[in-house]
C-alpha cells in the first residue's frame, strides 16, 4: 500500500504503542497534523514547544515509556531545545519530531528554516534529518530503539515537508540492527567476582544510587543487596526514590546540597559503590577530597561515565538490574552490623536535629520544609512529585519523603527552571491513576505558567505547591554567601497575584501565610477534583539547607 | 603531550564528520589532524585522528566517540606496529640559481615535482611526520610560498585488519565480555 511520509510516521508511532503526543503545529508539520487528526493517538496542545518537550519527559519518567513531542520547523524546533537538553542530561527517553523545510531548499535560509539536527547534536543521543523517503520507516524504528535502550536519551527526527507529503513505504519490522550501537547489558564475570570480594573485605561500604537505578528498574535488586549485606545508601538528586525514603539504611542525598550524614558516610567509607550515576560535581564536590578512604566501584551502562569524573578501582559496564542479579551468585559477605550501627546512630542524631530545626510555629512566613514534611505525611509517598529548580527543588529533595522509584521527577543535570509544571502535566497524562504534585518557586513558575491553559484545556489534575519568596531565592542566597550580600536582579517585583492568575484560567487555589494552615490547605488541594494551587508565603531569608 | 593515532570506522553518510568534529570541540579535546576517506566498503569511511593528550584524554576520546551511533569501531594504533603517512604539497621559490639544488633535495627525499613555473616548483611529498618536517626544513631556505597537508593516515602492519563487521563491542572499554 502506498502511503505518504506523514502516514508512515503516524502508523509507526501507533505501532510503537504511542498513545499521546505533546506538540504544537505550524506550516512545516501540517501534513503530520492532517494525519494525526484521524489517528487514535491523543495530541496534547501545549502553550509553548518547550512545555511539550518537558511534558514528554515527565510522561516518560512517570510511565517508563518513550515520550513523544512534536514541533514545526524553525522557531518551533528551537523552542524544543531546552527540553531536549534537559532530557539528555537526565538520560530520559524522548523522541522529538520536527517539521523541516523542503529538502530541495535546505541550506538556503528559507522561511522558518533552521539546522535543528546541527543545533541539537551535542545534546541528543542521536538525531536524523530524513532526506529520503525510503529511509523513513527504518529511522523511526531506530529512533525508538536508540532512545529507549542502553543509556536512554532524546532522539530527534527532522522531517522535511516534501518527505511528509511524498510517497513512502512502511516496513513494520521494528527491531533494527545498528552496527555502531550495541549496548552492553551483562556485567563481566571477572569484575563481578572482584566486586563481591571487595564487598566482603570492606568494613564500611556505602552505595551511591543514581538515576540509572531508576531507569533500569533495579530498586528491588538494590534493596535486596542493601539488606542482605547491610550497606547504607545515599543517592544523587536523580537517584531519589531508588530506595524508599523511609528505609532505615537510606541516608538521604549526598553532595553540596545534600544531607550531612550522607556526606559523612561517604567520607568515612572504605568502599563506595556508585550505581548509575555520573559522579557529577554537585554530588562529589572537589573530587580530590571525595571519598578519599574508599575503594571505588562504578557500575554504569555507559562506559564513558566510568572514570570520567572519578578514578575507579573496579569498573563494570552493564545494566544495573542485570549486574545486581548476576552479583548475587558471587556474594559471600557477612552482614556489616558494626558499620550499620554506627551509621544508624549518625542518622538518628541527624533526624532529631532536623525535627528541631523544622519550625512549625506561626510567624510572618510559612516554613517550606515543614510544608514538605506535612505533604509526605499526607501522601505517604503515594504520589508523583515534580519540582522546579532553585531552593524549592532542594527543599523537596531533602524534606519530601519519596518512597517509590520514578515518583520524584526533577531536572537534575541541567537544572532547568520551568521544567516542573509541564513535566507534571506529562506525568499526570501518563499516569492518570496517580496524584501528581509540582513543587514550584515563583521564578520558575513564571517560566512555564502559560501551561495553565494546557491544564485547563485537557482537564489535567495537578496539585501546584508554589513557594513564593518574591525572589530568585537560590541565586539570592548565592549572592548573600559568595558576593557579600550584594543583591542584584533577584527580586521578582511585578509578579502577578498567582491565585487570581489561576482563577483567570478557571483553576481554584488559595494562599497560605501561616504554618498552622498548612495541613488543611494541603488536604484541600489533595482532595480537590482537579487542579488546585496553594501558594505559600516564604521568607526570602529561608536557607536552602 | 604525547600523540596518539586513532583509526575510526564510521558510517559513510552525511553529517558524520560534523558529529565527530563537534564532539572534539565541545569536549575540549585537541586534535592534531583528522583525515577521512571511504574504505574498501563504500558504506564505511575511515577516519584517522591524531589526538594530542594524556592517557585519560585518549580514553575519554575513545569512549565518547564510541557513543556516537555512526561510529562503528575504533582502534588505537601502536606507532611501532603501524605505517603512518601524510601527503604534503609544497610550492617553493625557485630561480635558475636554486632550481637544481632543490631538485637534488627532492631526489634525496624521494619526493616528486608535480608542477613547474618560471619562479616556483611544486613538490609532492609523502612520508611520516618527521620526514615531512625534515623536508620542510630543507626547503625553508628557498622560501616556501604555500604548503598544504592531508593529515596523517595510518594502517597496521602485518595481517591485522580493522573490519566494520566484526563489531558488537560498542564501548566495551572496561572489559565486558560475556560470562
Ligand atoms: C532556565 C534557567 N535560568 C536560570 C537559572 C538559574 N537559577 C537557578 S535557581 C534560580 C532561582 C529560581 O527561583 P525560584 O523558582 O523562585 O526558586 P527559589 O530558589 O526562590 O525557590 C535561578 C534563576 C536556571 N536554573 N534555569
Ligand atoms: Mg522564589
Amino acid at each position: 500500500m502506498t502511503m505518504t511520509g506523514a502516514q508512515v510516521l503516524v502508523k509507526a508511532l501507533e505501532d510503537h504503542g504511542v498513545t499521546t503526543i505533546f506538540g504544537y503545529p505550524g506550516a512545516a508539520n501540517a501534513p503530520i497534523y492532517d494525519v494525526l487528526a484521524g489517528s487514535k493517538i491523543r495530541h496534547i496542545l501545549t502553550r509553548h514547544e518547550q512545555g511539550a518537550a518537558h511534558a514528554a519527559s515527565g510522561y516518560a519518567r512517570a510511565t517508563g515509556e518513550v515520550g513523544v513531542c512534536m514541533a514545526t520547523s524553525g522557531p518551533g524546533a528551537t523552542n524544543l531545545i531546552t527540553g531536549i537538553a534537559t532530557a539528555y542530561m537526565d538520560s530520559i527517553p524522548i523522541i522529538a519530531i520536527t517539521g523541516q523545510v523542503s529538502t530541495e531548499v535546505i541550506g538556503r535560509d528559507v522561511f522558518q528554516e533552521v539546522d535543528i539536527t546541527g543545533a541539537t547534536a551535542p545534546f541528543c543521543k542521536h538525531n536524523y534529518l530524513v532526506k529520503n523517503s525510503k529511509d523513513l520507516s527504518r529511522i523511526i524504528h531506530e529512533a525508538f530503539h536508540i532512545a529507549s535502550t542502553g543509556r536512554p536519551g532524546p532522539v530527534l527526527i527532522d522531517m522535511p515537508i516534501d518527505i511528509q507529503l511524498g510517497e513512502a513505504e512502511y516496513d513494520e519490522h521494528k527491531e533494527p540492527d545498528i552496527r555502531g550501537y550495541k549496548p552492553t547489558y551483562k556485567g563481566h564475570a571477572l569484575q563481578l567476582k572482584r566486586i563481591a570480594e571487595a564487598i566482603a573485605q570492606s568494613s564500611r561500604p556505602v552505595i551511591c544510587a543514581g538515576g540509572g537505578v531508576i531507569s533500569s528498574a533495579a530498586s528491588d535488586e538494590l534493596l535486596e543487596l542493601v539488606e542482605k549485606v547491610g550497606i547504607p545508601v545515599t543517592s544523587t538528586l536523580m537517584g531519589i526514590g531508588s530506595i524508599p525514603g523511609d528505609h532505615p539504611l537510606f541516608l538521604g542525598m549526598l553532595g553540596s546540597h545534600g544531607v550531612s550524614t550522607a556526606n559523612q558516610a561517604v567520607n568515612k567509607a572504605d568502599l563506595l559503590i556508585i550505581m548509575g550515576a555520573r559522579a557529577a560535581d554537585r554530588a562529589t564536590g572537589n573530587t580530590d577530597k571525595f571519598a578519599k578512604q574508599a575503594k571505588i566501584i562504578h557500575i554504569d551502562i555507559d562506559p564513558a561515565e566510568i572514570g570520567k569524573n572519578l578514578g575507579t578501582h573496579i569498573p563494570i559496564v552493564g545494566d544495573i538490574k542485570i549486574v545486581l542479579q548476576q552479583l548475587k551468585k558471587y556474594l559471600v559477605s557477612d552482614y556489616k552490623k558494626e558499620w550499620v550501627d554506627t551509621v544508624t546512630e549518625w542518622k538518628n542524631k541527624q533526624l532529631l536535629k532536623n525535627a528541631d530545626s523544622i519550625n512549625a510555629d506561626d510567624g510572618a512566613y510559612v516554613n517550606p520544609k515543614y510544608v514538605l514534611s506535612v505533604l509526605s505525611d499526607l501522601t505517604k509517598g503515594d504520589a508523583i512529585l515534580t519540582t522546579e529548580v532553585g531552593q524549592n527543588q532542594i527543599w523537596a529533595a531533602n524534606h519530601y519523603r519519596t518512597i517509590y522509584p520514578g515518583s520524584f521527577i526533577t531536572s537534575g543535570g541541567l537544572g532547568t527552571m520551568g521544567y516542573g509544571l509541564p513535566a507534571a502535566i506529562g506525568a499526570k497524562i501518563g499516569r492518570p491513576d496517580k496524584t501528581v504534585i509540582v513543587v514550584s518557586g515563583d521564578g520558575s513558575f513564571q517560566m512555564s505558567m502559560q501551561e495553565l491553559a494546557t491544564i485547563k484545556q485537557w482537564n489535567v489534575d495537578i496539585k501546584i505547591i508554589l513557594f513564593n519568596n518574591e525572589r530568585l531565592g537560590m541565586v539570592r542566597e548565592l549572592q548573600k554567601i559568595k558576593y557579600k550580600g550584594k543583591y542584584f536582579a533577584v527580586t521578582l517585583e511585578g509578579s502577578p497575584d498567582f491565585i487570581k492568575l489561576a482563577a483567570a484560567y478557571g483553576l481554584p487555589g488559595e494562599k497560605v501565610t501561616k504554618n498552622s494552615e498548612v495541613r488543611n490547605a494541603l488536604s484541600r488541594a489533595l482532595q480537590n477534583k482537579g487542579t488546585y494551587i496553594v501558594e505559600f508565603t516564604v521568607d526570602p531569608e529561608e536557607s536552602t539547607l | 603531550m604525547p600523540k596518539h593515532t586513532l583509526s575510526v570506522l564510521v558510517e559513510n553518510h552525511a553529517g558524520v564528520l560534523s558529529r565527530v568534529a563537534g564532539l572534539f570541540s565541545r569536549r575540549g579535546f585537541n586534535i592534531d589532524s583528522l583525515a577521512v576517506g571511504v574504505t574498501e566498503d563504500p558504506n564505511v569511511s575511515r577516519m584517522t585522528i591524531i589526538v594530542d593528550g594524556d592517557d585519560y584524554t585518549v580514553e575519554q576520546v575513545t569512549k565518547q566517540l564510541n557513543k556516537l551511533i555512526d561510529v562503528i569501531k575504533i582502534r588505537r594504533l601502536n606507532p611501532e606496529e603501524s605505517v603512518q603517512r601524510e601527503l604534503a604539497l609544497i610550492k617553493v621559490n625557485a630561480t635558475s640559481a636554486t632550481r637544481s639544488e632543490i631538485i637534488q633535495i627532492v631526489d634525496i627525499f624521494r619526493a616528486n615535482i608535480v608542477d613547474v613555473s618560471k619562479n616556483t616548483l611544486t613538490i609532492e611529498m609523502t612520508g611520516s611526520e618527521d620526514k615531512i618536517a625534515a623536508f620542510e626544513e630543507m626547503l625553508k631556505q628557498f622560501g616556501i610560498k604555500e604548503m598544504v597537508r592531508t593529515g596523517m593516515i595510518a594502517i597496521e602492519r602485518g595481517n591485522k585488519i580493522i573490519k566494520a563487521e566484526a563489531s558488537g563491542d560498542n564501548g566495551s572499554v572496561n572489559g565486558t565480555v560475556d560470562e
